[in-house]
């Protein structure tokens, strides 16, 4: 991984002066996820528009984890996350509520703040006026993911009528570190049910996963962050990279199982696998990728071909045999890694970008689709925008200084932030929430 | 304690892609690539942290520092560090020997789960001391006095700075294993292109294995390789025939170097446990290990080829599990040499052989050669001497599994010493 110089040096007492008076970017180091660590430190301020429900459940279930909530902003003091529920706005005139409750709160929020802001989907909406209104409060979190300093975030959870509860597992996530690097983001919670964990430091105990391409990278936090949750898992990635494999899978007490995820029964040698050692599968990743950048007047169909192969339609044909029968148990989870190039596109990348586009679009399919909803199996998508690995370190240090900067949070993202998503969509406790595609970006200007 | 022998499961196995001497694991310590082998082999099953019973372990070519090579191997492994381990040493028999014994005590109930495995690195090979100079030391070592010390040394001379280098000679012959192979090759009249075929289909057959993801679950990449250095995909008799003989002398020299194994680099283990503990891990038995055999040769007088062992194991092992040499799906016989495998082939389908040497009535006939190496052998893979009995098992194991239940494998390995290791597998 290429050493943040730059993000050091603007921690440094000498680094702070220079910055601050030459209007320089000024990362922090962001709060990330410990299971011994509470949810988040300090006070939660949580109010809403009108009887605010969701409000009033998520106060509710905030104070039962013995955490300071608050329904006002305090006079003095500051807050650590301020969570804004909408859900019952009609007409444009009522987003006043919005800004009566957050905007005073902006100048005394602790770093690594959290703004949440709760509404309905805009779909569900009764009127033009409810609609539009809804619709708007994806442009003020937007807005204020970008005037947030500090390692602060702002993300929208539009909530279905009827389905308040299953809300749960995504305010805990948001609060958390685990959503250090995720930020202007819109979450849907819908119909499902949530089942909670029996030790939330442990929330995925006596699962089975199966990540692929864990080698190294991505693949090997995801391997490691489930681990830490309590899954055992099983590493998954081609023969050729076995050694850094095994490390991994030794590493976390899972399993190494070599296999070239383009292989005709590689989904039927995963299932057989999870099956015969542990019994099962709960949790299925679909991490496995590679680029082969070209500009497009310069790609050939090998290039075209291997990378949408092992990107995409290896994953339509693991699927079979992954949600088929005697496959991913009922109430699992499948999770697929796309990435912002494929939602902003990327010069160079148009075989990499069509690939991941694709995953979007699979995961909506999957995500909504009737049988799977009626399994109870949720299908999400994280979107990696620009992660310090190896890979990124190869970027020319130019491009890759305007990548990690030209974000919200004004730096690059860890391994470790794309698996923390991956590993609350894994959640029994977050069933409500399928077919989204949740980007680990810190709000990156590209594709927002 | 089990009162009846119980089945002895093989749950499967790992091994490091085999390197040509001085190739990738030229700077890799017989415990290194033992230690990288065993975490391979904890990953594919999840042992990581997990208690085994045992491993057995040996190499041929040791330091003395490696007294206790195993055992330090284990404990640079993610195994647990509960896991005791002794090592052994058999040449080339080191490997399919520790088998039979982990398979032993798992049978009489003395151990439920071990490892049985080898490693060699021809490499990293132990250079000693000139034997001159170190008689000069021990003498040093041995005096009382500063003066007596000081005489013992003035026995030293230049010429004692030469190291001693391990030989790939026969201690007692002064002949090296390819000499004494070729000796036996032309008694029995072994052809140089039936040698060339064998050698041909060896690297066909292991490239096959490869390209058809059979080797995914048998091994793990090391050091940068990820397949056998030695293997060669493209490899034809033609191409073989082009070679020069480097045993034997004149017209009747028919070994090559592609007909004969190099000089390798590698390691391979084998995961063995009683049903009980398999079916507790969830790992299911690809195979079962039944019986095994030792023979020896005088090859010293003459009297026998050095690297026949095997053929005179193989009839006492038919014996007493009452089988025939034809029971068998697949014939896992070491190539040494092509020629090892094509004379001892050839003495069991001879009448005079089978009868004044091995006593019986008659040959025990010859197999259908379909069924022999059928995913390569050590010609193409290599041969890191203690490492080859754990690359078959694990191996046979698999294609046993495959082939179905009660489905037979036959293991035959020549050994340096004139010795012989077999053994015979049943698919689960």
């Amino acid at each position: 991984m290429a050493s943040d110089f730059y993000g050091d040096f603007v921690r440094t007492g000498l680094g702070k002066k220079v910055v601050s008076s030459v209007g320089l970017p000024s990362p922090v180091r962001l709060r990330r996820y410990s299971p011994t660590a509470p949810l988040i430190e300090g006070t939660v301020l949580v109010a809403g528009h009108g009887d605010a429900p969701l409000a009033a459940h998520i106060a509710s279930m905030l104070k039962s984890l013995h955490l300071e909530v608050v329904d006002e902003a305090p006079v003095s003091g500051s807050l650590s996350a301020v969570i804004a529920d909408l859900s019952t706005i009609e007409h444009p005139e009522d987003l006043e509520s919005l800004r009566a409750i957050v905007a005073p709160t902006l100048k005394s929020l602790r770093s690594n703040a959290r703004v949440v802001i709760i509404g309905r989907p805009p779909e569900a909406a009764t009127s033009p006026a409810q609609r539009a209104a809804l619709r708007a409060l994806e442009g003020i979190t937007r807005s204020i993911g970008k005037e947030l300093r500090r390692g602060g975030t702002a993300n929208l959870v539009l909530v279905a009528e009827g389905d308040d509860t299953n809300v749960d597992a995504t305010v805990r996530y948001l609060l958390s570190g685990r959503s250090a690097y995720v930020s202007g983001q819109v979450i849907v919670v819908g119909e499902g049910s949530p089942v909670e964990p029996g030790d939330w430091a442990r929330p995925l105990a006596g699962k089975v996963a199966v990540v692929t391409g864990a080698a190294r990278g991505i693949g090997a936090a995801i391997a490691e962050v489930l681990a830490r949750d309590g899954a055992t898992v099983v590493a998954v990635d081609i023969p050729a990279a076995g050694d850094a494999l095994a490390k991994v899978a030794n590493a976390i007490g899972g399993t190494a199982l070599q296999l070239d995820v383009t292989a005709p029964d590689a989904g039927q040698r995963i299932v057989d696998h999870a099956n015969t050692r542990h019994g099962g599968l709960d949790i299925a990743v679909h991490n496995a990728g590679i680029t082969r950048d070209k500009l497009l007047a310069n790609t050939d169909e090998t290039r075209w071909r291997s990378v949408l192969d092992v990107n995409l339609m290896s994953i339509l044909r693991m699927n079979e045999a992954i949600l088929g029968p005697g496959g991913l148990r009922d109430g699992g989870h499948l999770v697929l890694v796309a990435s912002i190039a494929g939602i902003a596109g990327n010069r160079g990348q148009s075989n990499y970008a069509a690939s991941k586009a694709g995953v979007v679009g699979l995961t909506q399919a999957l995500g909504s689709d009737p049988e799977l909803r009626r399994r109870g199996i949720t299908v999400n998508a994280v979107a990696p925008g620009f992660i310090e690995t190896e890979m990124t370190a190869k970027i020319p240090l130019g491009t890759r200084e305007v990548g990690r900067r030209l974000n919200s949070l004004q730096q690059g993202g860890l391994p470790v932030d794309v698996a923390e998503t991956i590993a609350w969509f894994s959640q029994d406790a977050n069933a409500g929430v399928s077919g989204n595609v949740v980007r680990v970006c810190g709000q990156s200007l590209l594709g927002a | 304690m089990a009162t009846t022998p119980r089945r002895a499961a093989i749950l499967g196995g790992n091994r490091i892609p085999f390197a040509r001497q001085n190739g990738a694991y030229a700077k890799a310590s017989n415990q290194d690539l033992l230690t990288a082998t065993l975490d391979g082999l904890a990953a594919r099953f999840g042992l990581a942290g997990t208690h085994l019973d045992e491993v057995v372990a040996g190499a041929v070519l040791k330091h003395s520092r490696d007294f206790n090579l195993t055992r330090e191997s284990v404990l640079g492994s993610a195994l647990s560090p509960t896991t005791p381990a002794y090592d052994i040493q058999q040449a080339c028999g080191t490997g399919l020997e520790a088998a039979i014994l982990v398979t032993n005590k798992i049978a009489l109930g003395q151990v439920d789960s071990g490892i049985a495995g080898g490693v060699d690195s021809s490499s990293d090979a132990p250079i000693a001391l000139n034997e001159d100079f170190r008689q000069t030391l021990l003498a040093a070592n041995r005096a009382k006095t500063t003066g007596q010390k000081a005489k013992a040394l003035t026995r030293f001379r230049p010429q004692q700075l030469l190291p001693s280098i391990p030989q790939n000679t026969e201690p007692r012959t002064g002949l090296s294993m390819g000499e004494h192979m070729a000796i036996t090759a032309a008694t029995w009249g072994i052809t140089r292109e039936a040698q060339d075929e064998l050698a041909a289909a060896s690297h066909q057959n292991l490239a096959a294995a490869y390209d058809r993801g059979f080797m995914d679950d048998l091994l793990t990449p090391y050091l940068g390789l990820t397949r056998d250095a030695n293997l060669r995909a493209d490899s034809t008799v033609e191409k073989l025939a082009k070679l020069k003989p480097v045993f034997g002398r004149g017209e009747g020299a028919t070994m090559t170097a592609g007909n004969s194994t190099p000089l390798t680099d590698g390691a391979s283990a084998v995961l063995l446990s009683s049903e009980e503990w398999a079916s507790e891990h969830g790992l299911p038995p690809l195979a079962y290990f039944v019986d095994g055999q030792t023979a020896a040769v005088d090859y010293v007088s003459g009297e026998e080829g050095l690297l026949m062992a095997p053929a005179y194991a193989v009839p006492r092992l038919l014996a007493r599990q009452g089988l025939s040499l034809q029971d068998f799906d697949y014939y896992e016989i070491h190539e040494a040499f092509a020629a090892t495998v094509l004379v001892t082939l050839k003495a069991w389908e001879d009448a005079e052989f089978c009868k004044s040497r091995l006593g019986l009535d008659a040959p025990l006939g010859s197999i259908d050669r379909s069924k022999l190496n059928v995913n390569g052998s050590s010609l193409a893979a290599g041969h890191p001497f203690a490492a080859t009995g754990g690359r078959i098992v694990a191996s046979l194991a698999k294609m046993l599994h495959e082939k179905g239940t009660g489905s037979r494998g036959l293991i035959s390995i020549c050994a340096a010493g004139g010795q012989g290791v077999v053994a015979i597998l049943e698919g689960a």
